[in-house]
């Protein structure tokens, strides 16, 4: 074969490459500036303090929704994250019986599980006996969206664990349960929280589990066995609406949603890496 | 004397005491923690025997007509699953028909191209789409995608590919093609990433072997990169089609919501996600409430072989997976 | 000295790993303030050997031993004696220096004294600083206490986990080839450690290093394929051994 072409082949395959990747981004720019132009000049503080204005009156704001997203994940995360790292801890320290290896497999599947059908699981476990729409059974399928994915991570970072560190705690005469919980897992808890947080971020965006078991509602409310409203939920119902100014909301809501959800993220990573961070800003 | 004592108080010291305290806080800890893998063993089990459960009056009433039927009638009661199974398929099919070849190159730029820091700043960047949430893409899709797709996309598709049945038809915006087109953005970063781990795999001599003979960097990657994780990519995109299939909000906002099967992928579809997310909330108790459970059900089943196939074929062909193996074993 | 100065007495102990038998019979004494070095070629069973005297050996999946050892006369692996318990009188030091992740020198000191439920900070306190003494680590880091462990370097980080090792106040400590992953110098700086270490403690220390083992052991046993091929004063194992065996190894005809 001839050098000349070969590195001509090589510059197209590179040049393709690099076209692959401007492909890959654009969506994220454009959704993040479309939403950006469109959410911001929406936005305003009333959208954070007020509750949605009557129907056709222009105004009023997604409070009640921001608190219903908040309320509902802390409560799925109440649940889920105790559980979540507990089930890491098991499969990391004691992964190799019966138990544990089913336990693997059930946290593959539930992660592979589409959301919409934990919602319905949400809707006939706890919507059906008590026929209400509520925020426990909202918080209940958040939580089975955030549970496998703590699980997983945690079994991740505390695997990474180096097993002479759990000899040298054995080794001075630790039980097992002390040197997991005082020494491994706490070696690793930034990670561990990391790990949660990207489950919680993940969560607090989903739209489909909440759409029949919180359902939503207008109104600012409390309990957990009343519906609630959500900010994913509020943004869908706005947005399929056919008035203007609800899309409008909408658009910041949604923006407020990505605001939320990709902070969370980028923060969550930070901590994951603090010096990391400082290095690449060091260099660069 | 002096001798004896210190020796006395060196033993009793170091007398070891029966075993009394020690292992109870490892017995307790063990059990609760075999407690809370056996509670979410249980709910795994109860979530699928529920779901049976609410489906069976659609399984007495339609059986395995279901499956065949691309009737789709709340008001005369007649249910069949046949459209939605159509509108999954082909929309999830179309979109890694789009992301696939992306995700893998984009894989190639990011740890084969790329300066290491630039490439974390690129893969981070591809991580973010997986973090914006499904309703936002839905959102967009519906106000930006969507006459996008009917004022621009369509006319050129016409005018080119316009002699296939796919590409015939009126355009309304909202159909098949853009639903595939957003799944494809939403699949994307889920392929890359885990195309970018398979790469990590591959030991660094491996390619200064290949380098060392004289290869160009294409040509590098192709033997050293791309041909012996050719499973561990395959997996990535199976795993991506599964979360394709499962893909709800967005799909919803943008498919158009028809029962209706067509070839052109400008008509309106409807999957099987987006059809429970529509109906379920509205859908009266009885036979539509377990048919949208049967529904559900089926994806839910769709979904689990697709996953599984996904990790036995990462599992079972590549060759990195089976030396690790050999080497847990010996 | 006397039978009773015996601080720890091995008999006839055996160890596998699933099928593979990795210590075969190997009966032995270790006296109080003494250091007693193992070695043999890598695969010997030496680091196993080691390892079942503090019954960490047990915690790897498949592993099993079986036999005697006698510390200050009570048989550790008696079915009724704590593993746990047990070795809080048996400390050990691994290969790597492995101080606790995220924690500080002061708490990765304390951390078993704080563990087993001591709580007054004065207690605490003085036992860090008692043992980085004898670690011969106080000075360089006393300005430092609550920096993380693992900001020292590699020997220092050694010697931090010697005075973890220490805090529990074990008569009997353990060390898997301690300077392995160290450089001469640090190397250095704990064979003279332990010397002072035999003042007080009784050492047995697995080495690859025969020139350590001749330098800082009183005694030397050599392992070879799980069994004790000999054991006695280094000046007589290195100078005069009894067996061929010994003898090829360290004039280095095998291994």
């Amino acid at each position: 074969m001839n050098y000349k072409w070969r590195k001509l082949r090589n510059k197209f395959f590179i040049i393709s490459l690099s076209l692959a990747a401007a492909i890959c981004l654009t969506p994220l720019i454009l959704v993040t500036s479309f939403i950006l132009q469109k959410g911001a000049s929406s936005l305003d503080l009333n959208f954070f303090t007020q509750l949605p204005a009557p129907v056709g009156d222009v105004g009023g704001g997604m409070m009640h929704a921001i608190l219903g997203t908040i309320y509902m994940v802390a409560l799925g995360s109440l649940i889920a994250v105790p559980l979540g790292i507990i089930g890491g801890i098991y499969l990391s320290e004691f992964g190799k019986g019966g138990i544990s290896k089913s336990l693997r497999i059930a946290t593959d599947v539930m992660t592979g599980i589409p959301s919409i059908i934990i919602g319905i699981f949400a809707y006939i476990l706890l919507v059906v006996p008590f026929k209400t729409f509520s925020a426990l059974s909202g918080a209940f399928a958040l939580s089975l969206i955030i549970l496998p994915v703590v699980i997983r991570s945690s079994e991740e970072i505390l695997k990474l664990v180096p097993n002479h560190i759990r000899e040298a705690g054995l080794a001075l005469g630790l039980p097992r349960w002390k040197v997991i919980l005082f020494i491994i897992v706490r070696g690793n808890l930034s990670a561990l929280f990391t790990g949660v947080m990207l489950a919680v971020a993940r969560a607090s965006g989903e739209t489909a589990p909440l759409l029949f078991t919180a359902f939503g509602n207008m109104y600012l409310s409390s309990s957990p066995m009343e519906p609630m409203a959500s900010l994913p939920v509020q943004i869908y119902t706005y947005a399929i609406s056919p008035f203007e100014d609800w899309q409008r909301q909408s658009w910041a809501g949604a923006f407020v949603l990505i605001m939320l959800v990709i902070g969370v993220n980028l923060g969550a990573r930070a901590i994951l890496n603090p010096s990391a961070i400082k290095e690449f800003f060091k260099r660069s | 004397m002096e001798q004896t004592k210190e020796q006395f108080k060196f033993l009793s010291q170091h007398k070891l005491q029966t075993r009394l305290s020690g292992e109870f806080g490892d017995k307790i800890a063990k059990i609760v923690m075999q407690t809370v893998a056996i509670a979410i063993l249980a709910t795994l089990i109860l979530m699928v025997i529920l779901l049976v459960q609410m489906s069976s009056e659609a399984i007495n009433e339609f059986g395995s007509d279901f499956l065949t039927n691309s009737t789709w009638d709340p008001i005369s009661e007649e249910f069949g699953v046949l459209s939605f199974l159509y509108g999954t398929l082909i929309t999830s099919i179309l979109a890694l028909l789009i992301a696939a070849p992306i995700s893998v190159m984009v894989a190639i730029f990011i740890t084969e191209i790329l300066p290491l820091k630039l490439g974390q700043v690129l893969g981070l960047f591809v991580e973010m789409i997986a973090a914006i949430p499904s309703i936002v893409f839905g959102l967009w899709g519906l106000f930006f995608l969507a006459p996008l797709v009917r004022e621009s996309i369509t006319p050129f598709l016409k005018s080119t590919l316009g002699f296939l049945p796919f590409f015939q038809g009126p355009s309304f915006g909202i159909g098949i093609l853009t639903a595939s087109i957003i799944l494809a953005t939403m699949i994307l970063p889920t392929i890359t990433s885990i195309t970018r781990e398979v790469f990590k795999t591959i030991p660094q001599h491996q390619k200064e072997a290949a380098l060392a003979l004289g290869a160009t960097r294409e040509e590098m990657i192709k033997l050293a990169v791309l041909r012996p994780s050719f499973s561990g990519i395959t997996g990535a995109i199976v795993l991506g089609f599964g979360r394709a299939l499962g893909e709800t909000m967005a799909v919803a906002m943008v498919i158009g919501n028809s029962s209706k099967i067509t070839l052109s992928l400008f008509a309106p579809g409807a999957t099987m996600s987006s059809v429970i997310a529509n109906e379920y909330a509205e859908a009266s108790a009885g036979l539509h409430l377990s048919s949208l459970c049967f529904v559900g059900l089926l994806l839910f089943a769709v979904t689990l072989i697709v996953n599984s196939a996904a990790r036995f074929i990462v599992w079972k062909f590549s060759p990195l997976s089976k030396s690790e193996r050999k080497e847990k074993r010996s | 000295m006397s039978e009773s100065d015996n601080v720890l007495e091995v008999k006839n102990l055996n160890a596998w790993f699933g099928n593979f038998h990795a210590v075969k019979n190997v009966s032995n004494n270790y006296s109080r303030k003494s250091i007693t070095a193992i070695i043999g070629p890598s695969g010997c069973g030496k680091s196993t050997y080691l390892r079942c005297l503090n019954r960490i050996h047990e915690e790897v999946p498949g592993a099993r031993l079986s036999g005697e050892a006698l510390l200050l006369g009570q048989n550790i692996f008696a079915p009724n004696v704590d593993p746990v318990e047990l070795r809080r009188h048996i400390g050990m030091v691994f290969q790597k220096p492995n101080p606790f992740p995220a924690l500080s020198i002061f708490d990765n000191v304390v951390i078993g004294l704080k563990l087993q439920g001591e709580k007054r900070k004065d207690v605490l306190m003085e036992a860090a600083q008692k043992c980085l003494k004898k670690a011969a680590l106080w000075d360089e880091v006393k300005e430092k206490l609550q920096k993380q462990g693992t900001s020292l370097s590699g020997g220092q980080q050694q010697r931090l986990c010697i005075a973890r090792a220490l805090a529990v106040n074990p008569p009997v400590l353990l060390m898997d080839e301690p300077t392995s992953a160290l450089d001469p110098i640090a190397s250095a700086k704990i064979e003279e450690l332990m010397q002072t270490l035999k003042e007080e403690y009784t050492v047995i220390v697995v080495t690859h290093n025969m020139q350590q083992a001749a330098r800082v052991a009183d005694f030397t046993s050599f392992l070879m394929l799980g069994e004790l091929i000999e054991h006695g004063p280094s000046e007589v194992i290195f100078t005069n051994p009894k067996k061929t065996k010994t003898e090829d190894y360290i004039t280095g005809r095998f291994g």
